[in-house]
């Protein structure tokens, strides 16, 4: 019973190109970084010193794509708040669409953005970065959708809280740009203090960033059946304590 | 007449408020039937409730046969809903709001672009929703709750913040959706639309309906004092005044009489009396008690405090 899915995810992409800053802030600004950044470090980069090489082979296009994820999720954070305060939320559920196509409507529309702001970057990556990459593409566009899936989830968890949109930028940056820190992109997961350590088992990105960055390497995903997995009971447990603590007004 | 939406017993509590307490009353299908009272009362609560969107602590609601918690998108397919204060996205276009509300539902949408020239939008279809005025706002509102041609339509404070032209011509609209054999429920703490557009009214104060019925009979019952306020110089009216059966205070001041009494046939009395005694009158006028009257007769304040 997913009613109105296609037309309400039409009509959110309509809206959300029709902001000031929508597109440009969300898809044209990251790509406009990297090609900045690109021009001025790409001569420099060229050949990588062997010692960077691993970062810049693998790393940074996993730690750019999570951080498309994350603001992508951070979007979703602020824009159900927003409809939240401002009722469009309460005046979508007198009618007979279902909570979760509204709200699934929306993660559609994050998950084209994230694709879309990928394919940006790849194709500004290419010119740029001189580095012959050979990553599969399908894949890594799976993977990434997959771990955006489930960071979402954790979003919706925020959203369900948060008392007002004003503090939904805020409090979802403050919980979600840590979780980058712990990923294990930075420093091993392992190595980390035990606290921190047990904390990082809840959270989606330690399994996503494994995973992004084994099919980036082109891994085959058997090895990383545990972390879809993870990944997939996180989505499960955030989405039902969301479904409980949901607020729609 | 059946009816379509029964109410038994519900109660409603926030936390340590009550917002509706006790509240039973049946709406039957085709009238236009208004629940109430000033802000605060517990209108909007009762209704959300009875639309499925809140769910009562106690008591039962059945609308169209159905129970609005446990058949709520049933429901949702055949009734329209309009909430006080609600918003769309604000660069929605009024187009596209209607379209996606015509596919919600089952049963095949009644023709959009008909109705928003019924509501006077045509010529605001391209706009964002953000870009309409209030009225403009609340019309397109009325457009979504009509749109799947509903047999119950809810309407909450729905001529709240528009001026007295749109009041009305909103007003017509409603009877429209009467007169097409549907049903309407709303809200108001207006008493001039209640007695205007309502068949039948429930006064709700602090979440406890006082008293349910026709408005004139809700009059009747409650106010029915007459009064009739004359001018004359006649010295010998004042004693012929207190004569007129069913009088009960003549009060004058400055040569202008307060007559005061109660039954339907005072007026009557009082022309009779002036006519016998050829009392010369140069002003005259009757003031009949209406809603507001009882209103405040029933709680002991008016509705605007």
């Amino acid at each position: 019973m997913m009613r109105g899915l296609w037309k309400l995810t039409w009509i959110e992409i309509k809206i959300f190109l029709r902001e000031p800053l929508g597109a440009f802030g969300t898809i044209g600004f990251p790509v406009l970084v990297f090609l900045v950044l690109g021009r001025i470090a790409g001569r420099r980069l060229a050949p990588p010193p062997l010692a960077a090489s691993s970062f810049i082979l693998v790393s940074l296009p996993v730690l750019a794509s999570v951080l498309i994820a994350v603001s992508a999720v951070l979007s979703l954070v602020t824009i159900i708040s927003i409809y939240r305060e401002g009722g469009i939320l309460k005046r979508l559920r007198a009618t007979p669409l279902r909570p979760q196509t509204i709200l699934t409507a929306h993660v559609i529309v994050k998950l084209i953005l994230t694709a879309a702001t990928l394919a940006l970057m790849v194709l500004a990556g290419k010119r740029y970065y001189p580095v012959d990459v050979h990553a599969p593409l399908f894949s890594f566009t799976l993977a990434l959708l997959i771990s955006t899936w489930s960071i979402l989830s954790i979003g919706f968890l925020i959203a369900s809280i948060v008392p007002t949109a004003r503090f939904a930028q805020p409090i979802g940056a403050i919980i979600l740009y840590p979780m980058i820190a712990v990923s294990g992109l930075f420093v091993r997961v392992d190595s980390l203090p035990p606290v921190l350590h047990a904390v990082t088992r809840v959270l989606p990105l330690t399994y996503a960033v494994p995973l992004l960055q084994g099919i980036w390497n082109g891994d085959a995903w058997s090895t990383y059946v545990g972390d879809v997995a993870a990944l997939a009971v996180l989505f499960a447990v955030c989405t039902a304590l969301s479904a409980r603590v949901f607020r729609w007004e | 007449m059946r009816p379509v939406i029964q109410v038994s017993g519900v109660r409603k509590t926030y936390g340590k408020t009550v917002a509706v307490d006790e509240v039973s009353f049946e709406v039957n299908e085709g009238e236009i039937f208004g629940l109430i009272g000033p802000n605060g009362a517990g209108k909007t609560t009762t209704m959300e409730c009875i639309e499925g969107l809140r769910t009562p602590d106690q008591g039962t609601i059945s609308v169209l046969g159905l129970d609005p918690f446990r058949h709520v998108y049933k429901l949702q397919d055949r009734i329209g809903v309009q909430l006080q204060q609600a918003q769309l996205q604000k660069r929605i276009k009024v187009w596209e709001a209607l379209d996606l509300w015509a596919l919600l539902y089952q049963k095949k949408a009644i023709d959009g672009e008909h109705l928003l020239e019924q509501l006077g939008l045509a010529d605001k279809r391209g706009a964002w929703f953000m870009n309409l005025s209030g009225g403009q706002k609340q019309r397109l509102f009325i457009a979504l709750a009509l749109i799947n041609d509903p047999e119950v339509v809810f309407l909450d404070e729905l001529t709240t913040g528009l001026d007295p032209q749109s009041r009305r011509a909103i007003w017509d609209l409603v009877r429209g959706i009467r007169a097409r054999g549907k049903t309407v429920f709303l809200t108001t703490h207006l008493m001039e639309e209640a007695e205007r557009l309502c068949d039948r009214v429930a006064i709700i104060e602090h979440g406890r309906i006082i008293d349910i019925d026709r408005p004139e009979r809700l009059v009747d019952r409650h106010c029915p004092e007459r009064t009739v306020v004359l001018a004359t110089d006649d010295p010998i009216a004042e004693d012929r005044f207190r004569a007129v059966p069913g009088v009960e205070a003549v009060i004058l001041t400055d040569l202008r009489f307060t007559i005061r009494g109660r039954g339907d046939d005072l007026v009557t009395e009082v022309i009779r009396c002036l006519s016998e005694n050829r009392i010369r009158v140069t002003d005259f006028r009757t003031i009949l008690p209406n809603l507001e009257d009882v209103f405040l007769k029933l709680t002991g304040h008016s509705i605007r405090e």
